[in-house]
Protein backbone atom coordinates (compact mmCIF):
# COMPACT_ATOMS: atom_id res chain seq x y z
CA UNK A 1 0.00 0.00 0.00
CA UNK A 2 0.84 3.64 -0.76
CA UNK A 3 1.48 5.77 2.12
CA UNK A 4 -1.63 7.55 3.46
CA UNK A 5 -1.90 11.28 2.03
CA UNK A 6 -3.90 14.06 3.72
CA UNK A 7 -6.80 15.00 1.41
CA UNK A 8 -8.49 18.68 1.57
CA UNK A 9 -11.69 19.13 -0.01
CA UNK A 10 -12.63 23.12 0.41
CA UNK A 11 -16.10 23.73 -0.02
CA UNK A 12 -16.86 27.13 -1.17
CA UNK A 13 -20.57 27.16 -2.43
CA UNK A 14 -24.02 27.84 -1.20
CA UNK A 15 -25.69 24.41 -2.39
CA UNK A 16 -29.00 24.21 -4.85
CA UNK A 17 -27.70 27.14 -7.02
CA UNK A 18 -24.76 25.73 -8.45
CA UNK A 19 -24.17 21.91 -8.59
CA UNK A 20 -20.53 22.14 -6.39
CA UNK A 21 -21.98 21.17 -3.18
CA UNK A 22 -23.40 18.15 -4.49
CA UNK A 23 -20.13 17.01 -6.51
CA UNK A 24 -17.93 17.83 -3.78
CA UNK A 25 -19.92 15.55 -1.40
CA UNK A 26 -20.14 12.51 -4.17
CA UNK A 27 -16.68 13.27 -4.54
CA UNK A 28 -15.82 12.80 -1.07
CA UNK A 29 -18.39 9.52 -0.51
CA UNK A 30 -16.08 7.46 -3.50
CA UNK A 31 -12.96 8.92 -2.54
CA UNK A 32 -13.17 7.76 0.98
CA UNK A 33 -13.07 4.27 -0.42
CA UNK A 34 -9.19 4.45 -0.75
CA UNK A 35 -8.23 5.02 2.93
CA UNK A 36 -6.81 8.59 3.00
CA UNK A 37 -6.54 11.19 5.22
CA UNK A 38 -9.63 13.22 4.77
CA UNK A 39 -10.75 16.45 5.97
CA UNK A 40 -13.61 19.18 4.43
CA UNK A 41 -13.10 22.91 4.52
CA UNK A 42 -16.68 24.76 4.37
CA UNK A 43 -15.76 28.54 3.56
CA UNK A 44 -17.04 31.37 2.17
CA UNK A 45 -20.87 30.18 1.38
CA UNK A 46 -19.59 26.64 1.43
CA UNK A 47 -21.00 27.15 5.18
CA UNK A 48 -24.51 27.36 4.05
CA UNK A 49 -24.28 23.64 2.87
CA UNK A 50 -24.32 22.29 6.33
CA UNK A 51 -27.06 24.73 7.83
CA UNK A 52 -29.67 23.25 10.12
CA UNK A 53 -33.16 22.89 8.86
CA UNK A 54 -32.84 22.89 4.85
CA UNK A 55 -35.99 21.80 3.45
CA UNK A 56 -36.43 21.71 -0.56
CA UNK A 57 -39.77 20.77 -0.93
CA UNK A 58 -40.32 24.06 -2.89
CA UNK A 59 -37.94 24.08 -5.01
CA UNK A 60 -37.87 20.55 -6.61
CA UNK A 61 -34.28 19.50 -5.63
CA UNK A 62 -33.23 16.80 -3.52
CA UNK A 63 -32.25 17.44 0.03
CA UNK A 64 -28.93 16.24 0.40
CA UNK A 65 -27.87 18.06 3.46
CA UNK A 66 -28.56 14.65 5.32
CA UNK A 67 -25.90 13.23 3.43
CA UNK A 68 -23.11 15.12 5.74
CA UNK A 69 -24.55 13.03 8.35
CA UNK A 70 -23.63 9.70 6.99
CA UNK A 71 -19.68 10.92 6.58
CA UNK A 72 -19.18 9.98 10.18
CA UNK A 73 -19.66 6.43 9.04
CA UNK A 74 -17.14 6.78 5.81
CA UNK A 75 -14.77 7.88 8.20
CA UNK A 76 -14.80 11.45 7.34
CA UNK A 77 -14.53 13.33 11.19
CA UNK A 78 -12.59 16.37 10.36
CA UNK A 79 -15.09 19.05 9.02
CA UNK A 80 -13.24 22.37 9.55
CA UNK A 81 -15.71 25.52 9.40
CA UNK A 82 -13.97 28.73 9.14
CA UNK A 83 -15.37 31.06 12.16
CA UNK A 84 -14.96 34.16 9.75
CA UNK A 85 -16.98 33.01 7.06
CA UNK A 86 -19.76 32.43 9.83
CA UNK A 87 -19.66 35.99 11.13
CA UNK A 88 -19.80 37.52 7.52
CA UNK A 89 -23.07 35.54 7.31
CA UNK A 90 -24.75 36.67 10.44
CA UNK A 91 -24.18 33.39 11.38
CA UNK A 92 -22.93 31.20 14.24
CA UNK A 93 -22.00 27.07 14.90
CA UNK A 94 -25.24 27.04 16.35
CA UNK A 95 -26.75 27.87 12.48
CA UNK A 96 -25.37 24.28 11.36
CA UNK A 97 -26.25 20.83 11.79
CA UNK A 98 -24.63 18.67 14.68
CA UNK A 99 -22.26 16.60 12.64
CA UNK A 100 -20.92 13.80 15.02
CA UNK A 101 -18.52 10.58 14.14
CA UNK A 102 -18.58 7.47 16.73
CA UNK A 103 -15.58 6.47 17.87
CA UNK A 104 -14.55 2.79 17.73
CA UNK A 105 -11.99 3.40 19.77
CA UNK A 106 -13.78 4.65 22.96
CA UNK A 107 -16.35 2.48 23.01
CA UNK A 108 -18.04 3.85 19.56
CA UNK A 109 -18.46 7.31 21.44
CA UNK A 110 -20.26 10.20 19.59
CA UNK A 111 -17.58 12.93 19.00
CA UNK A 112 -18.33 16.60 17.14
CA UNK A 113 -17.14 16.35 13.81
CA UNK A 114 -17.51 20.02 13.00
CA UNK A 115 -14.27 21.88 14.02
CA UNK A 116 -14.65 25.78 14.36
CA UNK A 117 -11.41 27.35 12.98
CA UNK A 118 -9.92 30.82 12.55
CA UNK A 119 -9.07 31.59 9.26
CA UNK A 120 -5.43 31.47 10.44
CA UNK A 121 -6.03 28.20 11.81
CA UNK A 122 -7.60 27.10 8.76
CA UNK A 123 -4.69 28.50 7.16
CA UNK A 124 -2.30 26.46 8.78
CA UNK A 125 -4.54 23.20 7.92
CA UNK A 126 -4.33 24.07 4.72
CA UNK A 127 -0.70 24.20 4.09
CA UNK A 128 -0.32 21.10 5.41
CA UNK A 129 -2.05 19.21 3.00
CA UNK A 130 -0.87 16.79 0.35
CA UNK A 131 -3.77 17.34 -2.16
CA UNK A 132 -6.38 19.91 -1.95
CA UNK A 133 -9.48 19.72 -3.92
CA UNK A 134 -11.60 22.90 -4.71
CA UNK A 135 -15.67 23.18 -5.53
CA UNK B 1 -37.91 0.11 -19.77
CA UNK B 2 -40.03 -1.17 -16.46
CA UNK B 3 -41.36 -3.96 -14.67
CA UNK B 4 -44.46 -4.88 -13.93
CA UNK B 5 -45.49 -4.46 -10.54
CA UNK B 6 -49.14 -4.94 -8.83
CA UNK B 7 -50.52 -4.67 -12.80
CA UNK B 8 -48.90 -1.43 -13.25
CA UNK B 9 -45.38 -0.50 -14.81
CA UNK B 10 -42.75 0.99 -12.89
CA UNK B 11 -39.67 2.88 -14.95
CA UNK B 12 -36.58 1.46 -14.28
CA UNK B 13 -33.22 2.58 -15.38
CA UNK B 14 -31.00 0.57 -17.75
CA UNK B 15 -29.25 -1.09 -15.36
CA UNK B 16 -32.43 -2.18 -13.39
CA UNK B 17 -33.02 0.25 -10.93
CA UNK B 18 -36.25 1.79 -10.12
CA UNK B 19 -36.17 5.44 -11.41
CA UNK B 20 -38.56 6.65 -9.08
CA UNK B 21 -37.82 5.86 -5.23
CA UNK B 22 -41.21 6.93 -4.83
CA UNK B 23 -43.08 4.05 -6.04
CA UNK B 24 -41.62 1.39 -4.11
CA UNK B 25 -43.73 -1.60 -2.78
CA UNK B 26 -42.70 -4.18 -1.06
CA UNK B 27 -43.79 -6.15 -4.18
CA UNK B 28 -40.97 -4.85 -6.16
CA UNK B 29 -38.50 -6.82 -4.36
CA UNK B 30 -40.76 -9.80 -4.92
CA UNK B 31 -40.82 -9.17 -8.72
CA UNK B 32 -37.59 -8.07 -9.26
CA UNK B 33 -36.32 -11.45 -7.41
CA UNK B 34 -38.27 -13.47 -9.27
CA UNK B 35 -36.22 -12.15 -12.13
CA UNK B 36 -32.96 -13.29 -10.90
CA UNK B 37 -34.83 -16.16 -9.93
CA UNK B 38 -34.55 -16.02 -6.05
CA UNK B 39 -36.77 -15.96 -3.84
CA UNK B 40 -37.09 -13.65 -0.61
CA UNK B 41 -36.87 -14.58 3.29
CA UNK B 42 -36.62 -13.02 6.39
CA UNK B 43 -33.08 -12.32 6.01
CA UNK B 44 -33.85 -10.61 3.10
CA UNK B 45 -36.11 -8.57 4.36
CA UNK B 46 -34.67 -7.71 6.74
CA UNK B 47 -31.41 -6.17 4.79
CA UNK B 48 -33.75 -4.43 2.47
CA UNK B 49 -35.66 -2.68 5.32
CA UNK B 50 -32.61 -1.64 6.58
CA UNK B 51 -31.38 -0.06 3.00
CA UNK B 52 -34.73 1.94 3.00
CA UNK B 53 -34.12 3.31 6.29
CA UNK B 54 -30.56 3.81 5.87
CA UNK B 55 -31.35 5.84 2.78
CA UNK B 56 -34.14 7.91 4.49
CA UNK B 57 -31.82 9.00 7.40
CA UNK B 58 -28.84 9.77 4.48
CA UNK B 59 -30.45 10.21 1.21
CA UNK B 60 -27.56 7.73 -0.03
CA UNK B 61 -27.80 4.01 -0.63
CA UNK B 62 -24.48 3.26 1.61
CA UNK B 63 -20.92 2.03 0.43
CA UNK B 64 -20.50 -1.75 0.81
CA UNK B 65 -17.88 -1.30 4.08
CA UNK B 66 -20.11 1.40 5.34
CA UNK B 67 -23.15 -1.05 5.26
CA UNK B 68 -21.27 -4.31 6.95
CA UNK B 69 -20.34 -1.87 9.44
CA UNK B 70 -23.50 -0.37 10.19
CA UNK B 71 -25.23 -3.73 9.85
CA UNK B 72 -23.35 -5.39 12.15
CA UNK B 73 -23.92 -2.85 14.79
CA UNK B 74 -27.56 -2.83 14.21
CA UNK B 75 -28.36 -6.74 13.73
CA UNK B 76 -25.14 -8.33 15.69
CA UNK B 77 -21.87 -9.02 14.06
CA UNK B 78 -22.66 -12.34 12.75
CA UNK B 79 -24.80 -10.33 10.18
CA UNK B 80 -21.95 -7.40 9.90
CA UNK B 81 -19.71 -8.62 7.19
CA UNK B 82 -19.79 -9.44 3.09
CA UNK B 83 -19.82 -12.55 3.02
CA UNK B 84 -23.37 -13.17 4.99
CA UNK B 85 -24.29 -10.24 2.44
CA UNK B 86 -23.22 -12.22 -0.73
CA UNK B 87 -25.01 -15.11 0.66
CA UNK B 88 -28.24 -13.28 0.80
CA UNK B 89 -27.45 -11.17 -2.38
CA UNK B 90 -25.03 -13.72 -4.47
CA UNK B 91 -25.30 -10.71 -7.36
CA UNK B 92 -23.82 -8.35 -4.46
CA UNK B 93 -25.74 -6.11 -1.92
CA UNK B 94 -25.12 -3.07 -4.05
CA UNK B 95 -26.55 -5.09 -7.68
CA UNK B 96 -29.14 -6.83 -5.95
CA UNK B 97 -30.46 -5.20 -2.41
CA UNK B 98 -30.25 -2.08 -3.35
CA UNK B 99 -32.07 -2.19 -6.57
CA UNK B 100 -34.79 -4.73 -4.77
CA UNK B 101 -35.21 -1.95 -1.95
CA UNK B 102 -35.84 0.57 -4.90
CA UNK B 103 -32.26 2.68 -4.17
CA UNK B 104 -30.20 3.95 -6.34
CA UNK B 105 -26.55 2.63 -7.33
CA UNK B 106 -24.55 3.03 -4.10
CA UNK B 107 -22.57 6.34 -3.80
CA UNK B 108 -18.75 4.93 -3.46
CA UNK B 109 -19.49 1.74 -5.43
CA UNK B 110 -16.46 1.56 -6.84
CA UNK C 1 1.89 25.09 -0.94
CA UNK C 2 0.87 27.49 -4.38
CA UNK C 3 -2.76 29.02 -4.38
CA UNK C 4 -4.23 30.28 -7.89
CA UNK C 5 -6.74 32.63 -8.06
CA UNK C 6 -8.75 33.48 -11.89
CA UNK C 7 -11.40 35.61 -10.81
CA UNK C 8 -11.54 39.50 -10.80
CA UNK C 9 -11.89 40.65 -6.92
CA UNK C 10 -14.13 42.98 -8.29
CA UNK C 11 -16.75 40.43 -9.38
CA UNK C 12 -16.06 37.47 -6.71
CA UNK C 13 -14.10 37.47 -3.21
CA UNK C 14 -12.30 34.52 -4.50
CA UNK C 15 -9.01 36.54 -3.98
CA UNK C 16 -9.89 38.13 -0.65
CA UNK C 17 -10.50 33.99 0.33
CA UNK C 18 -7.22 33.31 -0.69
CA UNK C 19 -5.60 36.09 1.20
CA UNK C 20 -7.16 35.24 3.96
CA UNK C 21 -6.58 31.55 3.68
CA UNK C 22 -3.26 30.98 2.72
CA UNK C 23 -0.63 30.22 4.83
CA UNK C 24 2.76 32.38 5.35
CA UNK C 25 5.04 31.05 3.12
CA UNK C 26 2.69 29.85 0.18
CA UNK C 27 3.29 31.40 -3.12
CA UNK C 28 -0.11 32.79 -4.73
CA UNK C 29 -0.42 33.30 -8.88
CA UNK C 30 -2.78 35.25 -10.43
CA UNK C 31 -4.21 34.19 -13.85
CA UNK C 32 -6.59 34.84 -16.22
CA UNK C 33 -9.40 37.91 -14.77
CA UNK C 34 -7.54 37.79 -11.62
CA UNK C 35 -4.24 39.96 -12.72
CA UNK C 36 -6.96 42.96 -12.66
CA UNK C 37 -5.75 42.32 -8.59
CA UNK C 38 -2.39 42.79 -9.79
CA UNK C 39 -1.78 46.15 -10.21
CA UNK C 40 -1.74 49.41 -7.83
CA UNK C 41 -4.67 52.19 -7.18
CA UNK C 42 -7.61 49.85 -6.89
CA UNK C 43 -9.29 49.12 -3.65
CA UNK C 44 -8.06 45.15 -2.55
CA UNK C 45 -4.17 47.01 -3.48
CA UNK C 46 -3.47 47.56 0.12
CA UNK C 47 -4.27 43.62 1.04
CA UNK C 48 -2.20 42.51 -1.82
CA UNK C 49 0.61 44.69 -0.96
CA UNK C 50 0.07 43.56 2.87
CA UNK C 51 0.08 39.94 2.00
CA UNK C 52 3.58 40.47 -0.39
CA UNK C 53 5.21 40.95 3.60
CA UNK C 54 5.23 37.07 4.21
CA UNK C 55 3.78 35.19 0.79
CA UNK C 56 4.86 35.81 -2.53
CA UNK C 57 2.75 36.71 -5.17
CA UNK C 58 3.13 35.83 -9.30
CA UNK C 59 1.15 37.19 -11.98
CA UNK C 60 0.98 35.60 -15.56
CA UNK C 61 2.35 37.76 -18.17
CA UNK C 62 0.11 36.84 -20.82
CA UNK C 63 -2.98 37.64 -19.14
CA UNK C 64 -2.38 40.86 -17.96
CA UNK C 65 -0.91 41.97 -21.68
CA UNK C 66 -4.49 40.53 -22.97
CA UNK C 67 -5.70 43.26 -20.51
CA UNK C 68 -3.51 45.88 -21.69
CA UNK C 69 -2.72 46.27 -18.07
CA UNK C 70 1.11 47.63 -18.09
CA UNK C 71 4.10 45.67 -15.72
CA UNK C 72 4.64 49.28 -14.61
CA UNK C 73 1.30 49.28 -12.84
CA UNK C 74 2.16 46.22 -10.62
CA UNK C 75 2.41 46.34 -7.37
CA UNK C 76 5.91 46.74 -5.49
CA UNK C 77 6.92 42.77 -5.36
CA UNK C 78 4.83 40.77 -7.71
CA UNK C 79 6.82 39.30 -10.13
CA UNK C 80 5.57 38.06 -13.59
CA UNK C 81 5.87 34.46 -15.06
CA UNK C 82 5.00 32.94 -18.25
CA UNK C 83 3.39 29.55 -18.90
CA UNK C 84 6.68 28.28 -18.28
CA UNK C 85 6.83 29.65 -14.98
CA UNK C 86 3.09 28.68 -13.90
CA UNK C 87 4.06 25.00 -14.63
CA UNK C 88 7.50 25.15 -12.65
CA UNK C 89 5.64 26.86 -9.91
CA UNK C 90 2.73 23.88 -9.25
CA UNK C 91 5.55 21.52 -9.75
CA UNK C 92 7.46 22.99 -7.23
CA UNK C 93 4.96 23.60 -4.58
CA UNK C 94 3.62 20.50 -2.84
CA UNK C 95 0.34 21.17 -3.07
CA UNK C 96 -2.33 23.70 -4.92
CA UNK C 97 -5.07 25.23 -4.10
CA UNK C 98 -7.58 26.55 -6.67
CA UNK C 99 -9.77 29.30 -5.77
CA UNK C 100 -12.25 29.22 -8.31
Amino acid sequence: MSEIKKFMYVNRKAPYGTVYALESLEVVLIGAAFDQDVSLAFVDDGVYQIMNGQNTTGIGMKNFSSTYKALGDYEVTKLYVEKESLEARGLTVDDLMELTWEDEDDDYEEKPSIRLVSSAELAEVMADQDVVLSF
Amino acid sequence: MGIEVNGKTLEVDEEGYLADLSTWVPEVATVMAKEDGQELGEDHWELINFLREYYEEYQIAPAIRVLTKAIGKKLGKDKGNSKYLYELFPYGPAKQACKYAGLPKPTGCV
Amino acid sequence: MLHTVNKSPFERNSLESCLRLSAAGSAILLFEDAVVGAVTGTNIADKVSAALADREIYVLGPDLAARGLDQSKLIDGIKVVDYGGFVDLSVEKSAVQAWV
